[in-house]
């Protein structure tokens, strides 16, 4: 059973406080987008063995979604963050690149 | 018919469980919800005169006795104050915020919630057979509040003293929450863990 | 014969005795015996029979490893299967039973499989039930039936009677096992003010090290243990829990403990288990070490025993299980069980020690007592049926011609001992193999890791392969030292015990006995006990191509079930290995799963049952529906009133004059359920216009509107009427089950995807207590509580006002889900019972009539609007129920817009909600399908639609539907033939009905009821 601490208010959540939301950094595709780009954006998903960027929310705490990375395969969590950033910040990046040396965020 | 106001029921009169750990029903109790930028002099200025306490830090309580203000999250208060007050000073206190152009939402939820009062000396060990929060002496103080849940339902637990804590619940479970409750001290009422 | 011996047992109070019975039998023991030291005590070897093949059984092992000793404990409400004997404290009045024999253990019918046993090697299941196919129904299922499961279940009526709980606890550290290196590290570890939480599985503290023997700083262990244990409970910063097993360890230190606080004293006060649920920064497993059975023919007879148990029961219980002992080993440490023994006074006839020079020091102390040593000799065979009767000894390396018969009464066994891996392997940890000593053991480079992918788990002592005294002190020490300083603690020095015993010569690894052992004597030479796998299945099944560990360990069964590998695992890999021709790390272990031992379902479930299995939701007046005849219905988790029976009633009819009542007059609905969400703020608006497919940034101040809200994919998620209450500032009403879950998705879109949206919203579903008041006198009863002007001209249709009606604040909304005059009135929910009391009281002169969800449903289908759970089930859109008025086409976009262009939700053939007549006024199915000419590519019948509502409609007196219809809105009046529940394609006509497609508007559709 996981534990991710909430960067909105610090507390070391356990799985049970928490509500997962899939993978992060979706961008999405409204009216006026090519079916292939809103197939992409509603249905495909990396799903990768390793590190992989999620949303959770603090559903049983203080409410709000956040960031994590998480490595799918060891458990290891390379760093929670805001929901409002596009991407991982720069020491979430590095931790995980401490693991797997040039690893991308996935386009 | 009567222009006189009805008297507000509490969801479980008052309900007492007396054992090793005393459970107890607060009773109706004013509580209003607040949102908005907590940071912001302008909407922490109206709020704390109100509540007449300073504003929380993270995870804390403000204020005792029947004013006081519970840190929520980021963006998130809620006040206690005494019942008959909320109904009128929660649309009063929205004017003024709205008054000043301020974002922020203020909302009378006195009736929304059951809050339980839990006296004991083994009020820790009660509390951490529902709830995986840490609830050790050196995790939660007195004047800490935390979200978390007891059992199945949501809840919000402030710690008053070494021997007492509150635990508010929606409504809708405060039967549940009771018997949870009343349950975990009753099942083993010898038990130290802390 | 097996014993008690006149003196000896640490554990005893030889001065009491207490009674316990064991398939009815009454026999007699002392406090501080188990289940198992107590049988033997009686006399009684055989206690069980095997799974498979039915064979008589023994006690093989002293503690959780026992593969046998599994009996049925207690009665009625208390009875449990699958106990094993050797844990289980013996307390007076114990009733045990045995398993998996009848007529009765000491005549088996089933024992027939044994003799059959040749017929049943690995993989019988799979091979012989395949032909003929007929054999299946009347011979081989309930062959199967009989022979499959261990143990009985608990008969289904029954209920536990006894109380579980949980509790969480977070610690720095956490140490699971209470021998010498447990209490060591666990004394380092706090010494540097970490947390620590030290469990042990037994009630006894020290483990294995007061039977062993040997010194530790001088005293002997017991004495240490002792000395030891008060220092620990001097330290306030130290927990330790007895009778408390280390269960499982999971992902980021998350450890399940099962502690078993009344087993042994049933009926006492308080809870009979508790799951301790740990979160541990660092887990420090010490937990020991499981001696290995030896793999010869007949290891399996009753009165064959692990030499350490043997020594357990002589030691600890002042048992014996015979009075002429043979020993068998390859390595010293069963000369320990020698030397017990003869001081005990059983006779030692021979050691059989497999190592052609034999065993070291301790084979020379057990020589001086006069015991004749045969090195390079094992046991080909033992002989006797229900109990030992005679050791056939051989040469350890042939091929187990016989050299001598040793007549005896028991045997005890040593193939070496295996580190405990189990908790170390929970969550990842791998291990290495070490040639030496012949056992696997943690890899400290690869432990298992935690959130911070650094190493959470430190095995200490006799589980991490270090097997003599002197070296698990140090390695306790270590760990302890190792884990402080990975918690963040200042290490504190403590110098290790100094441990001291005779030392041992090397150990032969001997996986098969003898070693090239014919194959008679492979076949009856048992790796598992527990699930009957012999060494020869483990060599078809290498023969036969499962070459993968984990493939051979399900053909064959091995170290399935409650073993976990405890006993079966080196030996069972050993043999595998050689037979596929590779070094036993090459091949690998299986996997370890969690439990380390069964954990009981009571644990499990906590405080989780009776009226506490689920948070039951009520609303205010939920007491005054209970009280008066409410038969309820669960909705999420509140629980609503279906119908409210009179004396007299059924349910029909209950629900039917509900409805003629409301409709002819005067109806209360308790709506408190419906989830209410305010929305606020300068772009409160903007974002009601994307989650809604209609407009609500137009909704006039005062108004209400019913809208829809969609998935991104376009799908039906929730539908309810929005109130504009002020500006900026909206009130959201959604169905009883949305209120969670769209406040939810709310908030997602907010915090994540708008963030830069000005909107705040509150669920503030439970505040309010929301009443129906429904039916053509529902204005008067509202004019009669008086505050408020409801009149048609102040309060129209679709408007909603605020005020204080009856002396309650309220707020009344003018809205219809019945098609009657209808206004929805929302009070404090702390007022909500009084205010449904006070419209009772004063409606009574209109035969005021609360009605259920059943009489909402037949009203709202009357009227045919949806309801979202029956219209839609996730694949249906706004359009397919023809609400496309509902759906904007000026705003650009709307969460759903998109998915909604998308070439298969364009479809013109997708199914649309039509009302259904049934030709004979008769009431279809709901899910019934409407059949279609011809066959699918499955050869299934084609269908035309799905009925998605049904019901009896009392003020039409018929049945009514709603149902989505290939065409449906083009083909009114056309007939369709539905099938029933007991559809068979080969007889359609007396299994199928006839409908008419209609509107499925039935009632009042020029709206003229609610237009007064």
């Amino acid at each position: 059973m996981l534990i991710l601490t909430c960067p909105c208010c610090g507390i070391d959540a356990a799985e049970i406080e928490l509500a997962p939301g899939g993978e992060a950094h979706l961008k999405r595709f409204g009216p006026g987008s090519g079916d292939a780009e809103f197939e992409n954006y509603l249905f495909n998903r990396h799903a990768a063995k390793g590190p992989v960027l999620e949303r959770w929310r603090h559903a049983y705490g203080c409410g709000k979604w956040f960031l994590a990375a998480r490595d799918s395969v060891t458990m290891e969590v390379y760093g929670t963050y805001s929901a409002r950033l596009p991407e991982p910040p720069e020491d979430v990046l590095a931790r995980i690149r401490a693991r797997h040396p040039g690893w991308e965020v996935p386009a | 018919m009567s222009e006189t106001i009805q008297e507000p029921v509490s969801p479980l009169m008052g309900a007492v469980a007396e054992g090793a750990l005393t459970v107890r029903e607060l009773g109706p109790t004013g509580m209003i919800s607040l949102r908005g930028e907590l940071s912001d002099p302008a909407f922490a200025g109206p709020v704390t005169a109100l509540a007449g306490c300073p504003m929380p830090d993270t995870w804390t309580v403000s204020g005792t006795g029947a004013r006081a203000l519970l840190w929520m999250s980021p963006d998130e208060l809620l006040m206690l104050l005494p019942y008959g007050e909320a109904r009128e000073a929660a649309p009063r206190l929205q004017a003024e915020l709205d008054g000043q152009g301020l974002h922020a939402l203020v909302q009378d939820v006195s009736d929304m919630r059951v809050r339980l009062q839990l006296q004991g000396p083994h009020m820790r060990e009660a509390l951490a057979r529902l709830s995986p929060a840490d609830v050790s002496p050196g995790a939660f103080r007195p004047g800490s509040l935390r979200r978390t849940r007891i059992a199945q339902a949501a809840a919000a637990i402030r710690l008053v003293s070494e021997e007492e804590a509150e635990v508010f619940c929606f409504r809708s479970v405060a039967d549940y929450a009771f018997r949870l409750l009343g349950g975990a001290a009753r099942n083993a009422p010898d038990f130290g863990y802390f | 014969m097996s014993t008690r011996l006149a003196s000896g047992g640490r554990f005893l109070d030889r001065s009491n005795k207490i009674r316990f019975t064991f398939d009815g039998v009454s026999m007699s023991a002392h406090p501080g015996d188990t289940l198992a030291s107590a049988l033997l005590a009686n006399d009684r070897l055989l206690v069980g029979r095997s799974f498979k093949y039915h064979r008589p059984r023994g006690v093989v092992a002293s503690g959780a490893e026992e593969p046998n000793a599994l009996v049925g404990l207690g009665t009625g409400p208390r009875f449990e299967p699958n106990q094993r004997a050797t844990t289980t404290e013996l307390f007076d009045g114990l009733t045990a039973e045995s398993q998996n024999r009848w007529p009765s253990l000491d005549r088996d019918l089933g024992a027939v499989n044994a003799a059959l046993s040749r017929f049943l090697p690995a993989g019988f299941y799979y091979k012989t039930f395949l032909w003929p196919r007929a054999f299946w129904k009347h011979l081989y299922e309930p062959f199967i039936r009989r022979a499959a499961g261990l143990g009985k279940a608990p008969h289904p009526e029954s209920r536990d009677s006894d109380t579980y709980e949980h509790f969480h606890a977070h610690v720095d550290v956490l140490v699971v096992g209470g021998g010498v290196a447990g209490l060591m590290a666990a004394k380092v570890a706090a010494a540097s003010g970490a947390q620590v939480l030290l469990i042990e599985q037994t009630a006894h503290w020290g483990g294995r090290a007061p039977v062993d023997g040997g010194t530790i700083d001088g005293l002997a262990p017991e004495a240490w243990v002792a000395q030891t244990l008060s220092e620990l409970d001097a330290l306030p910063n130290l927990r330790r829990v007895a009778r408390c097993m280390g269960a499982a360890v999971q992902d980021h230190g998350y450890v399940l403990g099962y502690e078993r606080l009344t087993d042994h004293a049933p009926g006492s006060i308080g809870p009979r288990h508790r799951l301790w649920r740990i979160r541990a920064k660092q887990i420090i497993t010490a937990t020991g070490a499981i001696e290995r059975p030896l793999s010869f023919a007949g290891n399996d007879v009753p009165g064959v025993m692990l030499a350490s148990a043997m020594r357990d029961y002589v030691v600890n219980y002042g048992v014996t299980p015979g009075q002429r002992a043979v020993l068998v080993t390859n390595n010293d440490d069963a000369y320990r069980t020698a030397l017990v023994l003869h001081e005990a006074g059983v006779e030692v006839v021979r050691v059989l020690d497999a190592r052609p020079m034999g065993g070291g020091k301790l084979m020379e102390m057990v020589r001086e007592k006069g015991i004749r040593v045969d090195p390079g000799r094992a046991i080909a065979k033992v002989s006797g049926g229900k109990r030992v009767a005679t050791v056939h000894s051989c040469l350890a390396d042939g091929e187990g011609n016989v050299l001598e018969d040793i007549p005896c009464d028991t045997v005890a066994m040593s193939g070496g001992w295996s580190p405990v891996v189990h908790l170390w392997s929970h969550c990842g940890g791998k291990l290495r193999w070490d040639d030496g000593a012949a056992f696997f053991r943690p890899d400290p480079e690869r432990a298992p890791t935690g959130f911070d992918g650094q190493p959470m788990v430190i095995p200490a002592g006799a589980a991490n392969g270090d097997m003599t005294l002197r070296n698990v002190l140090e390695d306790a020490v270590k760990s302890g030292e190792n884990a402080a300083l990975k918690v963040g603690r200042e290490v504190v020095r403590i110098v290790a015990p100094l441990g001291e015993e005779a030392a041992e010569a090397a150990l032969m690894p001997l996986w098969i006995v003898p070693t090239k052992a014919t194959p008679d004597l492979r076949m009856k030479a048992f790796l598992d006990y527990q699930n009957d796998v012999k060494v020869s299945d483990l060599q078809l099944a290498a023969r036969e191509g499962y070459e993968s560990v984990e493939h051979a360990k399900r053909y064959t069964t091995l170290g399935m079930a409650t073993d976990q590998g405890k006993l079966s695992n080196i030996n069972g890999l050993a043999v595998l290995s050689d037979a596929l021709d590779e070094a036993i790390p090459q091949v690998g272990t299986t996997t370890f799963r969690p439990p380390y031992t069964p954990v009981s379902f009571g644990a499990i479930t906590g405080e989780a049952r009776g009226e506490l299995f689920q948070p039951l939701r009520r609303t205010p007046m939920d007491a005054w529906h209970d009280a008066n005849g409410a038969q309820w219905e669960p909705v999420g988790h509140w629980r609503r009133p279906y119908c409210y029976r009179r004396p007299g009633e059924t349910t029909e009819m209950a629900v039917n004059r509900e409805i003629l009542a409301t409709r002819q007059s005067l109806g209360l609905l308790d709506a408190s359920t419906l989830g209410k969400i305010v929305v606020k703020g300068p772009d409160a608006g903007k974002f009601l216009d994307m989650l809604y497919t209609n407009m609500m940034s137009t909704l006039p101040i005062g108004k209400c509107r019913y809208g829809l809200m969609c998935s991104e994919n376009g799908f039906l998620i929730d539908d309810g009427v929005v109130v504009r209450l002020a500006a900026d500032t909206w009130l959201c009403h959604t169905t009883t089950g949305g209120a969670d879950h769209i406040h939810a998705h709310m908030e997602d879109w907010l915090q994540c995807e708008w963030f830069d949206w000005r909107v705040y919203t509150a669920n503030v579903t439970e505040q309010y207590a929301q009443v129906a008041v429904v039916g053509p006198e529902a204005r008067k009863l509202l004019e009669k509580l008086g505050g408020m002007d409801v009149s048609k001209e102040a309060l129209p249709f679709m408007t909603f006002a605020e005020g204080t009606l009856g002396g309650f604040p309220a707020r009344v909304h003018r809205i219809s889900f019945s098609g009657e005059l209808s206004y929805e009135v929302a009070v404090p929910a702390h007022m909500g019972r009084a205010f449904w009391g006070k419209l009772l009281e004063l409606g009574a002169e209109w035969d005021v009539t609360p009605y259920g969800t059943e009489a909402l449903h037949v009203m709202r289908a009357e009227k045919g609007f949806i309801m979202i759970g029956d219209e839609t089930d996730g694949t249906v859109i706004p359009q397919d129920l023809n609400l496309g008025w509902a759906i904007s086409k000026k705003k650009e976009d709307f969460l759903g817009k998109r998915a909604q262009e998308r070439l298969h939700m364009a479809d013109p053939r997708r199914w649309k909600l039509v009302g259904l007549e049934t030709s004979d006024g008769g009431v279809l199915p709901t899910g019934a399908l409407a059949v279609a000419p011809g066959k699918n590519a499955n050869g299934q019948r084609n269908t035309q639609g799905r009925v998605t509502s049904s019901y009896f409609s009392p003020t039409l007196g018929r049945g009514i539907a709603m149902a989505l219809v290939l065409d449906g809105p083009q083909r009114m009046g056309e007939e369709l033939t539905f099938t029933t529940d007991d559809y068979d394609p080969a007889d359609e006509a007396k299994t199928t009905l006839t409908a008419k497609i209609v509107s499925p508007v039935f009632y009042d559709p020029e709206g003229a009821r609610n237009d007064v």
